[in-house]
């Protein structure tokens, strides 16, 4: 073990709170369909590389600015999302059953990735990433800044739609008991598609952040399946709000043990963290 | 012996032979790894398929077993077969520990066991790549000897694999047939209700974790000198387990053989399509494959074959081997004589009381749902539980059958103190419940249902044994036709009477009934009143809680009447019903 300086353990924390925002981000789309519509959907890692490399591709080769990627891919991603929920809903499909049909659906998706971009590495070269700025003695990466703010922004956004808005509190009725809320005339087909939907165009955002800030290769996409599970778990499934936060100390745990220790004990903390939170309050997920 | 271990022996004894064919070396290494996924997937289902516990952490028990063999055989030069059942009992000591603390936890079950075990791989995993175990070069055993087991090194290799393969088959078949399997599918479907009637959930899971792990620490093990360099990053990952749930669930987790299909579909289509010249598009064609078999075949190939095979067969007019229904009837009427005898000579000696409650409270977080409540129960009567809405009459039972532990007062059973038991300690003790809204197991069928309470109950009774009494009580309940079905198919009716046959089965001395008559139609409440009748004259014990006075009025010996928690009378009907705080109880006071 070895004590770090205060600067370079608050940058650690810093690292941590932007690496958090990310997981948060792909955490909310599939924490709200595994709460809401009770899938544990896998092709959402799947539907995130495919949005990262869909905007490396435009950025790269097409000379598209990555932020413009974000108004062009989660129009199209919803149309998916929503053609994928019309299939599922034809179907029975149990919890487990649905994280199996899910993985088949990302192994396509990553095979589609390889045949198309290879497996080597790719990594998105923009002018954001020239774009760096100091806070004290801080340094700031301007791709980080935006994952996290659009993590924010998302996240409470839709906490205040589950809240106010009638489709949110249609999507609530519906996640507590299905049947009755049928009962009660609210339109299970449409909510859920909408729902299917939103969370696809959320893997698209989460995907041009992931571009932005990492780079890409095909079989890392199940190198992420376990800590964002986690984050998800942790925070709630169906939570808004739980994934970004649940996110956010899984980073920062990581990023600080990886500051004290070595980076090889990364996982510990979080992964301790959330066995402990487990078997202490059960009740709370 | 009987025809699948004969079946299972010989295969494996034919696939023996293979090494000695002068077959290329690739066949065996291909057939390792169909051997090496079989023993992975069947142990993984003993646990997950049998109980409903999914597992993720099949990861971390194959990897200790891994890194123990890698370890003592490279570094410590024991020779390599030796290593084989230390690597077992390490995972399975490691999977027991875990689940002794895990599985007290109550609400960790579903996604959350499964997320809880994903996090213990990636613990194990972080713990052995940042210790001496694996030091992060990781272990090669290039110079481990192969125990020389066939002609070559890779037909040894394949040949303990086989061996692994055999046993893994024999162990899920016999834990399949076995009570621990009947109990392990009885906690798959409903684990509370498999507890209270007697089921041992906590050893039982226990034990299957244990199975489980041994196995696939086994597996572990001989893959270690398979891939002959074993590293953290490669083992400990979400892929082992994904793998193995969806050899399984493909194959189907609720027949003991299910993982073996699906174990041997998916090798060999991960072989064909990424061996060819494409192996990118080979990889899509096994996604696609996976979806479309899920899709179309949730409970897995094997179970849509058995089931179509069966249905095939239930429209042949015979049935098999069922006996038929009259030799049962005198049998059952000739055991009742003598039970009857029986009870009356117990009468002599034995005292009065049954069931003595003393002082007993019970709160929830501050509500106070009984309240120093003394009551006794005499042998051979029928006692009436009555109250509005409420008053505490079915936490009397939960609490009595130990579903809720006391908070304070005494439970005692013919002088044995029940309260601090564990409901299948107190099922095994004599004292059997229904729920007012059935709970029948939804995959067993109706005759399992109740025969596993036969064989859990106090009697303990072998399979065969269990099953002749389960006839027994269906014939009792009106039910002896629908044996067969699962409860699906039964209506709120027969489901009650299922509930009743169910309580009965085990021969309990105290039966708790919690509103067996709610819900039933003016002509099925005179059935059920007759029931209740002789069940009674079969010698037990009934404490009921009802909202139909005719049926009070007309069952019971006693009644007691609580309110809010506390006892206001107790005594024969018509007297406690005159009582004025009953009254005031059921139809509100005068305020003056």
């Amino acid at each position: 073990m070895n004590f770090p300086s205060f600067n370079l353990l608050s940058q650690a924390i810093l690292s941590g709170i932007f690496m958090g925002g990310l997981y948060g981000l792909i955490g909310l789309g599939l924490g709200l369909t595994w709460g809401l519509l009770r899938q544990i959907n896998l092709s959402h890692f799947g539907l995130v590389f495919v949005s990262a490399y869909l905007s490396y591709h435009m950025a790269t080769v097409w000379h598209i600015d990555p932020l413009l990627t974000l108004l062009i891919l989660p129009p199209v991603f919803f149309l998916f999302g929503v053609g994928m929920q019309a299939v599922m809903s034809r179907f029975v499909i149990s919890p487990f059953n649905s994280l199996l049909v899910t993985f088949g659906l990302t192994v396509i998706m990553e095979s589609a990735i390889q045949f198309i971009w290879t497996a080597d590495f790719r990594r998105l070269e923009t002018h954001y990433n020239d774009q760096k700025f100091t806070l004290g003695s801080l340094f700031i990466p301007v791709p980080e800044l935006i994952t996290l703010v659009l993590a924010i922004v998302l996240s409470f956004s839709v906490w205040a739609a589950m809240r106010y808005t009638d489709l949110g509190k249609a999507m609530r009725a519906m996640a507590e008991d299905g049947p009755i809320a049928v009962a009660f005339g609210i339109n299970e087909k449409y909510i859920s598609r909408v729902l299917a939907g939103f969370c696809a165009a959320m893997a698209a955002v989460a995907g041009v952040c992931l571009a932005l800030t990492f780079t890409l290769t095909p079989s890392q996409i199940f190198s992420w399946v376990g800590v964002v599970f986690a984050a998800v778990m942790l925070g709630g499934l169906g939570s808004p709000l739980g994934p970004l936060f649940a996110g956010i100390l899984i980073g920062v745990s990581e990023a600080v043990t990886m500051v004290v220790t070595a980076p090889s004990w990364a996982p510990i903390v979080s992964f301790s963290l959330l066995i402990v939170m487990l078997l202490l309050r059960p009740g709370k997920f | 012996m009987n025809k699948t271990v004969v079946g299972i022996l010989l295969s494996g004894g034919l696939l023996a032979l293979v090494p000695w064919l002068g077959l290329p070396a690739f066949y065996e290494s291909f057939l390792y790894l169909i051997c090496h996924w079989m023993i992975l997937a069947l142990s993984w289902n003993i646990l997950s398929g049998y109980s409903g516990y999914f597992s993720f952490g099949h990861g971390a028990f194959f990897g200790i077993g891994m890194y123990t063999s890698a370890g003592l055989a490279a570094n410590l030069n024991w020779p390599f077969l030796w290593t084989l059942p230390v690597a077992a009992l390490l995972a399975a000591l490691f999977g027991m520990l875990l689940g002794s603390v895990v599985f007290r936890v109550k609400s960790v079950r579903g996604e959350l066991f499964a997320l809880l075990t994903l996090a213990v791989t990636f613990i194990v995993g972080t713990v052995v790549l940042n210790t001496r175990i694996d030091g992060g070069p990781g272990i090669y055993l290039n110079a481990v000897p192969v125990p020389a087991l066939g002609p070559t090194p890779s037909a040894s290799i394949f040949l303990m694999a086989l061996a692994g393969a055999v046993i893994t088959l024999l162990l899920a078949y016999y834990v399949h047939a076995s009570k621990l399997g009947v109990g392990l599918f009885a906690i798959h479907d409903d684990e509370d209700v498999a507890e209270v009637l007697g089921v041992p959930t906590f050893s039982y899971k226990i034990m299957a974790f244990g199975i489980s792990c041994a196995l696939a620490g086994l597996a572990g093990g001989i893959h270690a000198l398979f891939v002959s360099y074993v590293t953290a990053g490669e083992v400990f990952t979400i892929t082992v387990p994904l793998t193995v749930v969806l050899m399984s669930v493909l194959g189907g987790t609720r027949h003991w053989a299910g993982p073996v299909v699906g174990s041997v579909v998916i090798t060999c289509l991960m072989y064909f399509f990424t061996a060819g010249n494409n192996p990118v598009l080979g990889k899509a064609a096994v996604g696609v494959i996976l979806v479309i078999v899920i899709l179309f075949l949730p409970n897995g190939i094997l179970w849509y074959f058995v089931n179509r095979r069966k249905s095939v067969l239930s429209t042949k007019p015979a049935h098999i081997s069922v006996p038929s229904v009259s030799p049962f009837i005198s049998h059952g009427e000739k055991a009742e004589e003598v039970q009857v005898i029986s009870r009356v000579t117990n009468l002599q000696g034995e005292p009065k009381v049954l069931l003595e409650v003393k002082n007993l409270s019970k709160a929830f977080k501050g509500v106070q749902a009984l309240s120093d409540v003394s009551l006794q129960v005499n042998r051979g009567e029928i006692l009436g539980l009555l109250g509005p809405n409420g008053s505490g009459k079915s936490t009397f039972i939960n609490v009595v059958s130990g579903h809720y532990p006391v908070t304070g007062g005494q439970i005692l059973l013919e002088g044995r103190q029940l309260d601090g038991l564990q409901a299948h300690q107190i099922a095994q003790a004599g004292v059997a419940r229904t729920y007012q809204i059935p709970r029948p197991f939804a995959h067993l069928t109706v005759l399992q249902n109740v025969s596993l309470v036969a064989m859990f109950g106090a009697n303990a009774l072998s399979q065969e044994q269990a099953t002749q009494e389960a006839y027994e009580w269906l014939a009792f309940a009106n039910l002896r036709d629908k044996a067969d079905v699962l409860p699906d198919e039964l209506n709120l009716h027969q489901r009650k009477f299922l509930e009743l046959a169910r309580a009965l089965a085990g021969r309990p001395r105290l039966v708790l009934l919690d509103e067996v008559l709610s819900g039933l139609t003016p002509s099925e409440i005179n059935e059920a009143i007759e029931l209740i009748r002789k069940i009674r004259d079969r010698g037990a014990t009934i404490v009921f809680v009802e909202h139909v006075m005719r049926a009070v009025m007309a069952l019971a010996d006693r009644v007691a009447v609580l309110n809010h928690g506390k006892l206001l009378a107790v005594g024969p009907a018509q007297e406690v019903m005159k009582n004025s705080e009953v009254v005031s109880a059921y139809l509100g006071g005068t305020h003056v």
